[in-house]
């Protein structure tokens, strides 16, 4: 029983202790952080009491800016006023320029990735990103009074790899320890508390500032599955209001160089008469136009509700048939549905909610407030993450929400794991070598639904090196995708007939390097070299405990069983030599101590995993008798 | 990997699918990455293997055609790799009515009236496949093998009868 003194004080967490798990709404216009204080789930304010920040990053030459003051000012400096940021996740220069013209920022014309040229230096947008996510962190720090354990980060159900790899490397760069990426929809029905029913069907519509999407989710004893994702990254709050300013702009016979003179303040107004028809039916309101000569001449502006449904009936009657759509591919009628949950500013229009209720035939749920309900869902399953409810049943099932592909010959995509499927998942894909003696290949993959490569998103490009050299055919390459419980993809690659595991190196088309992020990670804290030594030493000592906790608990349950005397006395070796390591503080010998204790113990964890599975589905057979 | 072992069910065509559903909740509480965040950098990958295999065995379970390929994978014939394809000459012609059929068909109507004929073709295969896969010769696997081929076809079809309905619909 000498194993039960290998717990030294101070090293493990004492059972009990609450930690602090934190879910983080990262939003294109504002962000949010939340956090369960005494059994509920709130949003946390800053100092002025502001729920939200706004997604807004100011550099100048000796500081960096987050939140109101940044957006405040930024007609002052808007070329280093960094707004969106996460229009430009994941993507090329080229990409977002397309869509967005006009931008005021400078950007370095080295990368074909964005950086944004700032008197502070240059930064991409995953840095930008976690300038945002460290002033929410710094945020919920000074809220709860205590070290954050880990946080819940959510994102679009159509973010795709590279969004998703960029959102979870700025999580990295600013000191969070990221639980799980969870998609905004899938958080929104649990900020619901819809998992303390038995079963049932839910269907969330997300119509935020620039996006929409459609979720439906079965629900299980607490169990929440993913059918299908759906949506139109085009599509939002936004567009009404191009279309009441165009409207008022009709209205007033306004040329086209009055038009795009006045552009901010007719999109200002059509905000204001947006915002105003949520409550009531008619809109007055007045407009300081501006003229050629610099004077401006005030016009009074009337949108009555009624012309307001009729300008934006085509764009929510898309959202519906995008509904109808996501309900076909889940495989379920208008009746399954139960509840309906509503998320996004944009969900305050009348129309989009009497539309969606229509459809649905029942009134959706709203009780919450549409801006904050992500962050709440996710402030949630942190606490769960982090292990404050060890009874709970909640578990989420999410999809992947584009197929992933590798292009063959032609340029054509061959699917290798289609749109929602279940994740985690993993598909192997057989290559043979063309050429006599071939000992390298490539494979690029490819995200989408389109069949040319040219319409998908490219992902990475792959070269396998170390091929043993054979005759054309002959050799078989047996290529794995695995996409993780983050919607993260990762490639490993092995030469089927003798064994040869083959190299990959990975070229990724928009996200970075793994040495990019540590060389990032490692200029953020240029100033402070111990920290990072610090910071590390202590990850590993964190993740020597868990071993050591682990391996206790698994050896006093199943080490009699499933062990013999040689087996064991070799693990229990190795955790002594674990504990001694940990104290001493070399994070390269802790390192390869646990190492040596995953290795001993490699066998009898998958004989542990085997029997717990037979034991739980045999428990079910006998019931079913 | 044998997927009916892992779901504890018999390797048979013909399973309770309420089963198949219960044990794949339990595997999920059982194996999700999620119930490992704060466990070992080991747990967490061995977990992540098995959850992965959770999740696909219960795709190839859940439908006929996959299900009846992976029993004949598990009796010895592959059905992925081999580069055979239907022979049945009446079964090609038959092919060829569907896919003209399915080409004049313009209203929604007529696709709907397509699709009854396709599911109930779908469900007759399905119930052949059975007959053969129980009886579980080396004579009767290949024969079902080929009849799962035809299967496919039929299901292609189906599924092009949607995608036409979707875009009338549109």
């Amino acid at each position: 029983m000498a194993l039960l003194q290998i717990a030294e004080p101070g090293q493990s967490a004492a059972p009990h202790e609450r930690k602090i798990g934190i879910g983080i709404d990262l939003g294109t216009t504002n962000s949010l952080v939340s956090a369960v204080r005494s059994g509920q789930c709130v949003t946390l304010a800053d100092e002025q009491g502001h729920h939200l920040l706004p997604s807004v990053v100011h550099y100048a030459t000796d500081s960096i800016d987050v939140g109101f003051h940044a957006r405040d000012n930024s007609n002052a400096d808007p070329a280093n006023t960094i707004m969106s940021v996460k229009r430009f996740m994941g993507r090329t220069l080229a990409d977002v320029t397309q869509h967005w013209h006009q931008l005021p920022y400078q950007f370095s014309s080295e990368t074909t990735s964005p950086r944004f040229i700032t008197p502070k230096g240059e930064f991409n947008p995953i840095q930008v990103s976690s300038h945002i996510l460290s002033a929410l962190k710094t945020r919920a720090e000074a809220s709860m009074g205590e070290e954050i354990t880990g946080a819940v980060i959510t994102v679009p159900a159509y973010f795709d790899d590279a969004q998703r790899q960029g959102t979870k490397d700025a999580a990295q760069l600013s000191g969070l320890n990221v639980l799980r990426l969870l998609n905004e929809p899938t958080a929104a029905a649990i900020a619901y508390g819809l998992d303390s029913e038995e079963e049932g069907v839910i269907a969330v519509y997300d119509l935020g500032g620039g996006t929409f999407d459609v979720s439906i989710l079965r629900l299980n004893k607490g169990v929440f599955e993913v059918l299908a994702t759906g949506g139109d990254s085009a599509l939002g709050g936004d567009d009404f209001d191009h279309l009441v300013a165009d409207y008022v702009s009709n209205t007033l016979h306004l040329d086209d160089a009055s038009q795009k003179l006045n552009h901010r303040r007719l999109m200002n107004i059509a905000k204001q008469a947006k915002e105003c028809l949520s409550d009531n039916t008619t809109f007055n309101g007045e407009l300081q136009l501006l003229q050629a000569s610099g004077e401006t001449v005030q016009s009074n502006i009337t949108v009555s509700l009624e012309t307001f449904n009729e300008l934006i009936a085509d764009l929510v009657k898309k959202t519906i048939a995008t509904c109808k759509r996501a309900l076909k591919d889940a495989d379920v009628s208008i009746d399954d549905v139960n509840n309906v949950v509503m998320v996004g500013g944009s969900t305050r229009v009348p129309l989009v909610r009497a539309q969606v209720a229509d459809f649905f035939g029942k009134v959706p749920l709203t009780s919450i407030d549409p801006d904050k309900v992500v962050a709440i869902g996710a402030g949630i399953q942190a606490d769960i993450l982090v292990g404050n409810k060890p009874d709970s049943d909640m578990l989420l099932l999410d999809v992947l929400p584009l197929s992933l592909g590798i292009e063959t010959m032609g340029g054509l995509v061959e699917k290798i794991i289609p749109r929602n499927t279940t994740i985690p998942v993993a598909k192997a894909q057989e290559f043979t070598t063309f050429k006599d003696g071939q000992t390298a290949m490539m494979v690029h993959v490819l995200q989408g639904e389109r069949e040319l490569v040219e319409d998908c998103r490219s992902l990475a490009k792959f070269t396998l090196t170390g091929i043993p050299p054979m005759v054309a055919g002959g050799a078989h390459i047996r290529v794995t995708f695995q996409v993780d419980a983050d919607g993260l993809l990762n490639v490993t690659a092995m030469e089927k007939s003798t064994g040869v595991q083959a190299e990959i190196q990975v070229k990724p088309s928009y996200g970075l390097e793994e040495s990019e992020i540590l060389s990032m990670l490692q200029s953020s804290m240029q100033n402070a070299k111990h920290d990072m030594q610090a910071r590390m030493l202590k990850e590993q000592q964190v993740e020597a405990s868990r071993v050591l906790e682990a391996m206790q608990g698994a050896l006093a349950e199943d080490g009699d069983e499933l062990l013999n005397d040689e087996e064991r006395s070799a693990i229990e070796a190795s955790l002594f030599a674990l504990v001694d390591t940990a104290k001493a503080g070399d994070i390269e010998a802790i390192k390869q101590a646990i190492t040596k204790v995953d290795k001993l113990s490699q066998d009898f964890a998958a004989r542990r995993m085997d029997k717990s599975i037979q034991k739980a589905l045999s428990g079910h057979s006998v019931d079913d008798i | 990997m044998n997927y009916f072992e892992l779901y504890n069910l018999p390797a048979q065509f013909e399973i309770d699918l309420s089963k198949l559903k219960q044990h794949y909740q339990t595997l999920q509480k059982l194996t999700h990455p999620d119930r490992f965040a704060s466990a070992s950098e080991q747990q967490k990958r061995m977990y992540l293997t098995k959850n992965a295999q959770v999740n696909d065995a219960y795709t190839v379970l859940r439908s006929p055609v996959s299900r009846g390929e992976h029993l004949l994978g598990l009796r010895g014939i592959e059905l992925a790799n081999e580069q055979e394809t239907v022979g049945d000459v009446n079964f090609l012609m038959q092919q060829m009515e569907w896919r003209e059929a399915l080409e004049d068909a313009d209203s929604v109507d007529a696709l709907n009236q397509l699709a009854v004929e396709n599911k109930s073709e779908v469900d007759a295969q399905e119930a052949t496949i059975r007959a053969l896969l129980e009886k579980n010769t080396e004579s009767d696997n290949k024969q079902a093998a080929d009849e799962l081929r035809k299967m496919k076809f039929m299901l292609k079809l189906a599924s092009e009868i949607d995608a036409k309905i979707d875009t009338l619909e549109a």
